[in-house]
């Protein structure tokens, strides 16, 4: 079984982001990059296939600029066999990645998707979900548990509103990510070089005949409004005094 | 203009999300259908059929939708919406699962997790960990947006008499089952609707220690929620988490105890009408956010709060 790992560049989680002075976007010059955390539990929950025997192969993808090889060399430092940079230095909305991811899977036929619930730039929260209805495919979102069955299906425990839920799934299967699937490993130094000598296709957009375009316009960005700070309160005693007769929320 | 709304259910009633979700679809403007995709879920579609400023209920009862499976019901939304202007749903696990496949399906690019509405095309939603907030405008012919619950006010449960009209089910993909849920029972108001939040941290240090919390949120009638890190650690299970990637709450009092105040974490609380931290570290980045804030060890400021609010 191929499994193909979707892997965005986005900025660190760590990264206190700023709003452009002109209200286009936020500024990403100069910030520090990183693979979106729920697809390094992607690749870990691929290579740990892999491990398993259940995986013969393991395919980074990533769409977007030439930076983007950085993400996938991660990808491959942590054990996916190869990577294909989708090339375009287009703004990527859901609907466009979900097409080319579908354009890449058509050529690779994988019997198994793993992406991110969620990037942590967009908070979109839709790509998986996009990719498996333009497959015709089944779809498990928001997975803590992945257990392949030997007879083409896939049982899945979802993280949902009220606890878990487990469905099953025919291969082949969208699975995005949630953060109790795995804990990802760091790759080790000698993985870093090995990483190195593994191949990246090159793909545009035009080669694989989807036109990426943005469908939703940004008119503008800004910043959310800032709460004002509030007081310190010396005891207990003092804080709920303040919560009944100040605030009066209880 | 027409819009659909996918009420969120659970084959026996309507959950509260669902009245935020019509607060937007009202500030959009143009009539306002529901739609009640479950199996035996007539209950439901009664109840929806009371709510202020509905038309129309659709109800598809059908053991297709039994688990709202993203499969069958994003089919179900794609056979109705040619009808419709905006079709929308609540961002809950719901929502998320099922309205980008219908979107995909329609060929929409989804706008996702609206917290403003400006005018029919033009949305307002937060992005990366709501450090910014993007207005962003649509051409799709067929608008399909989540919305965040808790940017939007509530309309009436009742005052509404629409008419109940079956519709037929758009078929079994066969594709995904329903094997089971292990769900949590609690007494305690739901984390996104409850007035009052208690959420606990690493600085818990437990999921015993946790029980301190369910003590003072028994005395307010909060609901306990939790960070990342607490969830992480095993302390409770992951529908207690808040924040980025967990559940956005606004509660009228959020108390954050042992939580450092991460942006994911904040993310999720810091339109809380009051916050409260208690934290040992007066550094704490919580404090920036807190309305009101003690610098203490919650081992003993907890058991002391739980006291004053008995008298
Ligand atoms: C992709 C991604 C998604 C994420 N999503 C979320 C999310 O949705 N929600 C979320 O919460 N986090 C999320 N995080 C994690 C987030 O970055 C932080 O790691 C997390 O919020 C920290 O949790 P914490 O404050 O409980 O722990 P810590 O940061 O370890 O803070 C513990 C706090 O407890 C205090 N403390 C310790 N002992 C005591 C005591 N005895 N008395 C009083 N105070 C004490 C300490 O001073 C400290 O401030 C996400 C991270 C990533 C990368
Ligand atoms: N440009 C991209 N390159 C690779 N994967 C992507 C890209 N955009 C989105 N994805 C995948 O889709 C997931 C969800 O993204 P989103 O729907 O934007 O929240 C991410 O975690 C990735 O796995």
């Amino acid at each position: 079984m191929k499994v193909l790992v979707a892997v965005k560049r986005v900025v660190d989680f760590n990264v206190k982001v700023r709003v452009k002075a002109d209200g286009t976007g936020v500024e990403t010059a100069n910030v520090k990059m990183s693979m979106n955390p729920f697809d390094e539990i992607g690749v870990e929950e691929a290579v740990r296939l892999k491990e398993g025997g259940k995986a013969t192969e393991v395919i980074a993808v990533s769409l977007g600029p030439t930076q983007c090889q950085e993400t996938i060399r991660t990808a491959l430092a942590m054990g996916a066999d190869r990577g294909i940079h989708v090339q375009t230095d287009v703004e990527l909305q859901p609907l466009a990645v979900a097409k080319l991811l579908k354009a890449v899977v058509d050529k690779e036929q994988p019997q198994l998707c793993i992406l991110g619930k969620q990037a942590i730039d967009d908070d979109a929260n839709q790509t998986g979900q996009m990719l498996a209805a333009l497959l015709s495919w089944s779809q498990a979102t928001f997975a803590s548990k992945l257990v392949i069955n030997g007879d083409g299906t896939a049982n899945v425990t979802r993280e949902v509103d009220g606890g878990l839920e487990t469905i099953q799934a025919k291969l082949p299967l969208v699975m995005t990510t949630d953060l109790r699937l795995n804990e990802p490993r760091y790759a080790s130094l000698p993985n870093i070089m090995k990483a190195k000598k593994k191949p990246i296709e090159q793909l545009t957009p035009e080669a694989l005949g989807v036109d990426p375009a943005p469908r939703l316009k940004t008119l503008k960005v800004v910043e959310p409004p800032k709460r004002k700070a509030g007081v310190k309160v010396k005891s207990v005693a003092e804080l709920v005094d303040k919560l009944r007769n100040e605030a009066k929320v209880i | 203009m027409t819009n659909l709304v996918l009420v969120e259910h659970d084959n026996a009633a309507v959950k509260s999300a669902t009245l935020h979700v019509l607060a937007a679809a009202q500030k959009i403007g143009g009539e306002i259908h529901l739609l009640v995709a479950g199996q035996n879920c007539r209950a439901v579609a009664d109840e929806a059929a009371k709510i202020a400023g509905v038309s129309k209920v659709l109800l598809a009862d059908d053991a297709a939708y039994a688990n709202r499976l993203a499969e069958n019901t994003a089919k179900l939304i794609v056979a109705l919406a040619p009808n419709y202007s905006h079709v929308l749903a609540a961002t809950t696990a719901t929502g998320k699962n099922v309205m980008p496949r219908a979107a995909a399906l329609l060929d929409v690019q989804q706008i996702s997790d609206i917290s403003g509405v400006e005018s029919a095309d033009t949305f307002v939603r937060t992005i990366y960990a709501g450090n910014a907030l993007a207005t962003v405008q649509s051409a799709d012919t067929v608008k399909v947006i989540t919305v965040r619950p808790t940017a939007f006010e509530a309309v009436a449960a009742t005052g509404g008499s629409a008419a109940v009209e079956a519709v037929s089910a758009a078929g079994e993909t066969g594709l995904a089952s329903f094997v089971g849920q292990e769900l949590s029972k609690s007494e305690r108001p739901e984390l996104t609707s409850a007035r009052i939040v208690i959420s606990g941290g690493r600085g818990m240090q437990s999921g015993e220690n946790f029980h301190m919390l369910d003590k003072v949120a028994d005395k307010l009638g909060a609901a306990v929620g939790a960070s990342r890190a607490a969830v992480d650690a095993g302390f409770v299970p992951n529908e207690y988490q808040v924040g980025q990637t967990g559940k956005i709450v606004a509660p009228e009092l959020y108390i954050a105890v042992g939580i450092s105040g991460a942006i994911q974490h904040l993310a999720g609380m810091k339109d809380s009408k009051v916050i409260v931290a208690i934290n040992k570290d007066e550094d704490a980045p919580i404090f920036q956010v807190a309305d009101y804030g003690l610098v203490a060890d919650l081992f003993q400021a907890v058991p002391e709060l739980e006291q004053a609010l008995s008298k």
